[in-house]
Parts: structure tokens; C-alpha cells; sequence
């Protein structure tokens, strides 16, 4: 019917069409019955550690931190945007706050800031990194892809220069609390993911400036004509991004006691595959920060009920590939659009 | 032209002028419209309109001249909401969200003051606002699942509700089909009762002369005359955009087909589920035949099935006496078919190669051995389709992206003609196109038809059906009438609508 533009008759009996936006909603489900077959599969697979409480915190835990950088590019895609350097931030953030921290016996650089600088350099470095993608894609009109993609090779080359490709073992107190305490039986790192979660789809579902982030993916000229400030919303959601990065990152470091020259490292495929599979449009404007954290808890199924499984390491990158694509495969079928 | 000085002009532009790079886009150029009229500005491609409209509606700045909205100068270019309370313009681009519903694209950076939106009371206010415009669309829907009408529709209610009492239609009617100009114009004569005033543009001047009060023509980005409509001719009106005389439109002069001639493109039995069903067909060499039919008759998607762009569900497509693959552009055109597609920008044309690559993109394989393309005869060709068919462009190399509406249906043409097809089917080839550029399309008919190619001619428009030999109507996807040479232009109307005449 695409090609009929000219064509298409409005008879008035045509106009009685199904309610799209009640079918539009059900997309944002369409993961659901993939997680509860995965939890099934997990069951089958290993019924006395899969369903432990021990294992399914853990599972929650490690997929903290991707969440959060699934949750800035969902932000990003759905504004039209691209950010592939994310993965790099992860990385360089916490590594700038702790060099310097950190005196020179311990790979910093001999600044000695006091310990309470930590957790907002690492946000102010990820400030800075999406302000700085901003500036090169907005002002400059440069492809977001390419600019990112140069920014994810120099981001990592910076924390290997500070560091001197050493990875950073004395971590701030700050970080090792948010990253491995525990709150009411839940790693505190779970429940800011959450927070932040629900506080995204609160702004980004009931709040102007979330919607006008839709309206810009959707439709760039006509979100300028409606008087958005299209450039402006856009920055802020680099920003935003960049700052989400920096915190994944020190979430990372915190859980895992020290910051690796290699943190991050690789991420940024898992993390569009995440935002793909919970059906997030790449051209914009279309998805919701529901279905990518559905999206980011079935990878995280996945990779553990492989563990468990216990599938080679030298095989699990493959299988762990396949499976992405079949979940791909099946959400295309499940919501019946052609993905883009 | 002075007008009546009875009140303030809701617009009046003098002495704007607009540079882009080399190019003047408007000289000097100047506008009045009077509150309650409906003012029609109508001009060849490339005349200016668009300049003037982005103009007046603060999306683009004039680089000299005077601008006053109800005699108050115009707001600052940064002050987007006070310049939507000032005009409202319904793009030929649409300006919705496809994505987002038909209520927050009414609603669109205003769906809430600082606290939350209420998705419910947002709905309500929609559907409300829908109702008082008499738009009969479910606020619920997504935006980009309306029609073009109803889209149309949608976006003047949101014009009005914005407080405007001046609306921009920039080529409405380009894209409807002729129920839905009518259904459109009524509401319009509607809306100016209750005192909206219109800037009304269009390539149809018999729409000028339905609707609008007043008439303003430009030229090469000047300004020409400005005129009541009751006060013009059609006639005078053409001339004043083509800065020439028209002759009285130029009766047909018959073709002889002779009755053994081959037959060039033929369909037997044809039918593709949900759009038509069994329909025979048969263009002989040098013959020009024509499909009409309604919105939704499936003339396009009949045409479509011919060339081989969607595989038909029954029947056969033979081009030239040999069977094409359903489905297969590249049998089709390899049995000599040529084609221009329904929509250039999408299916017509790559917009930043050179006129010289898209015009030649069907015959790669004749400019050069083994899939090397030689330059030198890629522009040679070029050259010859940029002659025939007097394209104005700087020269081939130039990218297509960059021409007028008329000028990159051209280029379609040119690379249909190129492979010297024995049938070309043209789908709606003078949609957006401005009446010299039809001309000169429609010219090309009638000399490749003399030439011994057969052509088919699907479309809406009456003039372009004029050069048809003979006409056949689409009703409700089946063959309802064949009017053979002669047909008038009321029988034409009378069979596309079902009437018996």
C-alpha cells in the first residue's frame, strides 16, 4: 500500500481502524515471553543454582552496569543520535578521578586531590566527554558515528597514557561502597540502575523535554517548527549520557576493586544489541527505555544460563552471538515491523 | 494593484529579497494579503514561493526588505511560539512526528506546562480540538498511519488551535485525490467564514480559480501582478507565469494505429489480491494508451505490476511478445520497457549523483566493456537527454538534488528513454511539475509515440491523458469503461466516478 500515496482513498467506512497505540504498547512486551522462556531454559539447565537468590542478584548485579550505558544510547538513539564512545568513558572516568587521587607509588600523577573528589570527577569527565561530542556533532555538523568512533579510539589511548597502561588496584571508598554494598538484600549498584530507570521512562514518557527527545528522532524539522530547541535537548542528552557512562564505569571499578586499562572494553556491540533486541529504531525516534532494560535482562539470561550450562570459554562468544540473533529474529517476529 | 484600504493586511511583505550563494531566490519580491481573503500565489517552479513561504513563516530570514503581521512588525526569528500564534503553514513536507500519536503531535511543546503531562486530559483536549475542526481521526492513532488528507487535516486544526488566524497551503492538493480537494476545499471556504485567511499555493490553476479570492503571480523571484481572480483568465493567468503567450490549449491531432501493428506491452488476465483483479490489456506500437481511475481504483498498482515492481497474484505481463519474471524489474526492462515510477524522489531518482549517472543508471552496461563505464559517453548520452528533453541544469555533472520538481521528473524521463524502449509506462509524470515542464513531458508522448514506441500513461490528471489515444478506466480495481479516441473530458469524469453517461 506504500507506493498508493496518491491513491489512498479515505471512504469513510476506512477510518474505523484498530486502536494502534494499544498495539504499540503491547511492543514494549513483545521481550516478556523471551525472558520467561529463558528463565524456564535456566531452570532446566541448572534447577538448584539458576533459581537462588545468590544467582539471580548476581545476575542483576553484573548487568548493572551495561544497563546504564543501554540506558544513555537508548536516549541517544531515540533522539537520532549515535554514541559508540560510551564503552571508552566506562573506562577513562573513574581511571582520570582516581589518577588523581592516587599518589604516584600507586600509578597516579603525585595531585593528591582529597578522596571525596572521586565520585563527581568521574561524573564531571563524562559531563565533559558528552559536551565534547556534542560540540563536534552539533556545532560542527560532523557524523555522530564517525565523531564517536574517533572519540572511542582517543578515550581509550588517554586512560593508557594517564595510567600508563597500568590497571588502578587502590579504589576510593566511595566507589567500592556503590559498587559492592549491599541495601535490603540488593546490591545498592541494582537499586540506583532501577532509580534511574524509572526515573528515565518517567521523563522521557510524562515530561516535555522527554517527549520532544521523540519528536527530534522522529522527525527533526518538524520538532523545530514546534519551537523545540532541537540542538539544545540533543546536548543535553549526550551530556546525560556521558555522565551515565562515567557512572556505569565507576560501578564497574567499585564492584571489581580496581580499574583495567581494557574497562569497557567491547561493550558498546552488547550494548546496541541490548537496545535493538528491546526495540529501540536506530533512525530514531521510536522504542522505549522499558523494552531496552527487557533487552539488557535477557542478554544478561543468556550469558548466565551459558555459565551454568557450562560452556566452554572458547565457544561462549559464538553461541552468545547466535543467540542475539536469534533474538533479534524473534522480536522482528514477534512485533511484526520490519526493524530499523 | 492597490487594494481596498478597509483594514490592516493580515501580511504585507515589500522588498524582500533572498540570496542563497549565487543563486537570487527572491528579487525584490512583495506580498499583501487582506484579512478574510483566501490569496492564492501561484508561479513556476523555481519562482520563489517556497522562499517567500519560509520566509513569512520565520524559518528562514529575508536578507533585505519589510515584514508586518497585522501592521505590527515581525517577531524576532528566534521567538518560534510567537511566530506560530502569527502563521501557520502546512508544508508540503509533513510536519508530524510519525512516530508519536496524532494527540501529542497536536499538542507538540505544549503538551504540559512544568509538571507532568496527563496523557489522559491530553487525549481528551485532543479529541476535542479534533471535533470542534470537524476532523474526524482517532487522536489515539499514530501520526504516521494517517492518509495525506487526514494528516492535512490534522496539521491545520493544530495550526488554528495555536491561535493563528493565517494559514499557509503549501500545494495541499498535490497529493490528494479529487474527493478529498473537494472535501478540503469546503472546509476551507468553511474556515474563512469564520475569518481565517489563507495563502493558498498550487500548480492547478483551475484550483485558483475554485477557491481563492484574490490571485498573486511570480516570476524568475519577482513579483507580477496581483489581481481578484474574478478579474483573470486562465489564459492571462498562464502568461503571466511563463512570461509567454499560451495558445488556446492545443487540440490533439490523431495518431493512425494501424490494426496489425505489434503489440508492445500486453496483460492477460492480471490481478494482484486487494487491488485489482483480471484485467486485460493491450498497447500496441506507436499507440498511446491511458489508465484512469480514482484513489484507491489500483491504477498505480496495476501500472507498478507491469514494470515489474510488485509481483502481480495472477496472470501474465508479456513486454514485446516475450514473458516477464512477476516482480522483476530487470526482465522488464531487458524485454525493452522504459518507466517513470509514481514517486521520483523515492523510487525515481538517487539525488546526489549527477544528472549524467541517474539518467543513465538503466544502461550502464551500453557505455562501456565489462562493467567499466566510460565517462566520456556517459556525458555524451547526457548531454543528448539534457538536448531532448531541454533539462535545464548546469550540466551533467550537477546533482540531481538540485534541480526543480520539473526538471528531475526530466531526468526520470531521460533515463526511461534511454534504452530505447519499444513500451514505456509512465505512472503519474506530471505530479509537482509546473505547466512548461508538462509541456514539454507531455511533448516527449507524443514523439516517442511516433517513433514507434507504445506508451502507457497512468494518471490523474486530464491533461495528461489528452495525448491518449484511447482511455482505459479503473473502477474498484476492475476495467469499468474503454473510451476510445475522441472521449471528452466529461465522459472521462462521468466513467472514473462511476456515473453512466
Amino acid at each position: 500500500m506504500s507506493a498508493l500515496r496518491s491513491d489512498v482513498a479515505v471512504e469513510p467506512a476506512a477510518r474505523v481502524r484498530r486502536p494502534v497505540p494499544r498495539l504499540a504498547r503491547l511492543r514494549d512486551f513483545t521481550l516478556i515471553p523471551v525472558i520467561i522462556a529463558l528463565g524456564v531454559v535456566g531452570t532446566l539447565v541448572d534447577p538448584s543454582v539458576f533459581l537462588s537468590s545468590d544467582n539471580l542478584v548476581n545476575v542483576l548485579q553484573q548487568q548493572t552496569e551495561l544497563s546504564l550505558l543501554v540506558l544513555a544510547e537508548s536516549v541517544i538513539l531515540i533522539s537520532g543520535k549515535f554514541d559508540l564512545s560510551l564503552e571508552s568513558t566506562v573506562g577513562l572516568a573513574p581511571a582520570v578521578a582516581m589518577v588523581l587521587i592516587l599518589p604516584k607509588s600507586a600509578n597516579g600523577i603525585g595531585t593528591m586531590w582529597p578522596m571525596w573528589t572521586a565520585v563527581p570527577v568521574c561524573l564531571l569527565v563524562g559531563a565533559l566527554i558528552g559536551a565534547f561530542n556534542g560540540l563536534m556533532i552539533l556545532k560542527f555538523r560532523l557524523s555522530a558515528f564517525i565523531v564517536t568512533l574517533g572519540m572511542l579510539i582517543t578515550l581509550r589511548g588517554v586512560q593508557n597514557g594517564v595510567t600508563g597502561g597500568n590497571s588502578l588496584s587502590t579504589v576510593p571508598p566511595a566507589f567500592l561502597y556503590l559498587g559492592s554494598k549491599v541495601w535490603l538484600g540488593m546490591p545498592v549498584s541494582v537499586w540506583i540502575c532501577a532509580l534511574a530507570f524509572v526515573i528515565g521512562i518517567i521523563v522521557l514518557g510524562y515530561f516535555r523535554h522527554g517527549r520532544s527527545v521523540y519528536a527530534i528522532g522522529g522527525n527533526l524539522d518538524a520538532a523545530r517548527a514546534a519551537g523545540i530547541r532541537t540542538n539544545r535537548v540533543v546536548w543535553v542528552v549526550l551530556i546525560v549520557g556521558g555522565m551515565l557512562a562515567a557512572f556505569g564505569g565507576l560501578l564497574a571499578t567499585g564492584r571489581l576493586g580496581a580499574d583495567q586499562a581494557s574497562q569497557g572494553s567491547g561493550w558498546i556491540f552488547t550494548v546496541f544489541a541490548a537496545c535493538v533486541i528491546g526495540g529501540i529504531s536506530l533512525d530514531g525516534g521510536k522504542g522505549t527505555l522499558f523494552g531496552a532494560l527487557c533487552g539488557v535482562v535477557a542478554l544478561g539470561l543468556i550469558n548466565n544460563i551459558l555459565t551454568l550450562a557450562g560452556v566452554s570459554a572458547n565457544w561462549i562468544n559464538a553461541i552468545y552471538g547466535v543467540i542475539i540473533l536469534a533474538a533479534l529474529v524473534l522480536s522482528r517476529i514477534t512485533s511484526g515491523k520490519a526493524q530499523d | 494593484m492597490t487594494q481596498p484600504a478597509a483594514s490592516t493586511p493580515v501580511v504585507e511583505a515589500t522588498g524582500v529579497t533572498k540570496r542563497y550563494g549565487a543563486t537570487l531566490a527572491l528579487d525584490d519580491a512583495g506580498i499583501t494579503i487582506q484579512p478574510g481573503h483566501t490569496h492564492a500565489l501561484v508561479g513556476r517552479n523555481g519562482a520563489g514561493k517556497s522562499t517567500l513561504v519560509s520566509i513569512l513563516t520565520g524559518l528562514q530570514r529575508a536578507d533585505a526588505g519589510e515584514l508586518r503581521f497585522a501592521g505590527r512588525p515581525a517577531p524576532p526569528p528566534a521567538d518560534r511560539d510567537g511566530w506560530r500564534r502569527i502563521a501557520a503553514c502546512v508544508y508540503q513536507k509533513s510536519t508530524i512526528i510519525p512516530t508519536l500519536s496524532v494527540a501529542e503531535n497536536l499538542f507538540l511543546n505544549r503538551q504540559s506546562g512544568a509538571g507532568p503531562i496527563g496523557w489522559r486530559s491530553l487525549r481528551a483536549k485532543a479529541r476535542d480540538l479534533l471535533a470542534a475542526y470537524e476532523v474526524d481521526v482517532n487522536p489515539e492513532w499514530l501520526a504516521g498511519e494517517l492518509t495525506v488528507e487526514q494528516r492535512q487535516r490534522v496539521e491545520i486544526a493544530r495550526a488554528l488551535s495555536l491561535g493563528a488566524q493565517f494559514v499557509i497551503l503549501d500545494e495541499p492538493t498535490a497529493q490528494l485525490e479529487a474527493k478529498a480537494i473537494e472535501r478540503l476545499f469546503t472546509s476551507m471556504r468553511q474556515l474563512r467564514r469564520t475569518g481565517v485567511t489563507f495563502l493558498f499555493i498550487s500548480h492547478h490553476l483551475q484550483e485558483v480559480f475554485d477557491v481563492c479570492d484574490v490571485v498573486t503571480v511570480f516570476r524568475d523571484a519577482r513579483h507580477v501582478l496581483t489581481t481578484p481572480v474574478a478579474d483573470i483568465t486562465p489564459n492571462a493567468l498562464v502568461e503571466a507565469m511563463t512570461g509567454e503567450s499560451v495558445a488556446e490549449s492545443a487540440t490533439h491531432q490523431q495518431r493512425a494505429v494501424a490494426e496489425d501493428a505489434e503489440v508492445v506491452l500486453a496483460a492477460g488476465g492480471l490481478s494482484v489480491a486487494g487491488e485489482y483483479a483480471d484485467v486485460d490489456l493491450a498497447v500496441r506500437a506507436g499507440e498511446v494508451v491511458g489508465v484512469a481511475g480514482v484513489g484507491g481504483s489500483g491504477k498505480v498498482a496495476l501500472a507498478e505490476t507491469l514494470v515489474g515492481l510488485r509481483p502481480q497474484t495472477a496472470g501474465t505481463v508479456d513486454v514485446c511478445g516475450r514473458r516477464t519474471a512477476p516482480g522483476d524489474v530487470a526482465s522488464a526492462l531487458r524485454a525493452g520497457l522504459g518507466f517513470v515510477p509514481q514517486d521520483r524522489h523515492q523510487q525515481g531518482l538517487v539525488p546526489l549523483l549527477s544528472v549524467a549517472e541517474n539518467a543513465t543508471l538503466t544502461v550502464t552496461d551500453r557505455l562501456g566493456r565489462g562493467g567499466f563505464i566510460s565517462p566520456r559517453r556517459r556525458r555524451a548520452t547526457a548531454w543528448q537527454a539534457i538536448d531532448d528533453l531541454a533539462i535545464k541544469t548546469d550540466g551533467p555533472e550537477q546533482p540531481v538534488a538540485g534541480l526543480s520538481g520539473g526538471n528531475a521528473q526530466k531526468v526520470v524521463m531521460a533515463r526511461a528513454l534511454a534504452n530505447q524502449p519499444r513500451a514505456l509506462v509512465l505512472i503519474s509524470p506530471t505530479v509537482g511539475v509546473d505547466v512548461r515542464s508538462r509541456e514539454s513531458l507531455l511533448g516527449v508522448v507524443d514523439t516517442v509515440a511516433e517513433q514507434g514506441t507504445g506508451v502507457l500513461v497512468v494518471s490523474d490528471e486530464i491533461d495528461d491523458l489528452r495525448v491518449c489515444d484511447r482511455v482505459v478506466v479503473l473502477l474498484h480495481g476492475r476495467v469499468h469503461a474503454e473510451l476510445p479516441a475522441g472521449w471528452t473530458e466529461n465522459q472521462l469524469v462521468a466513467a472514473m466516478e462511476g456515473i453512466e453517461s
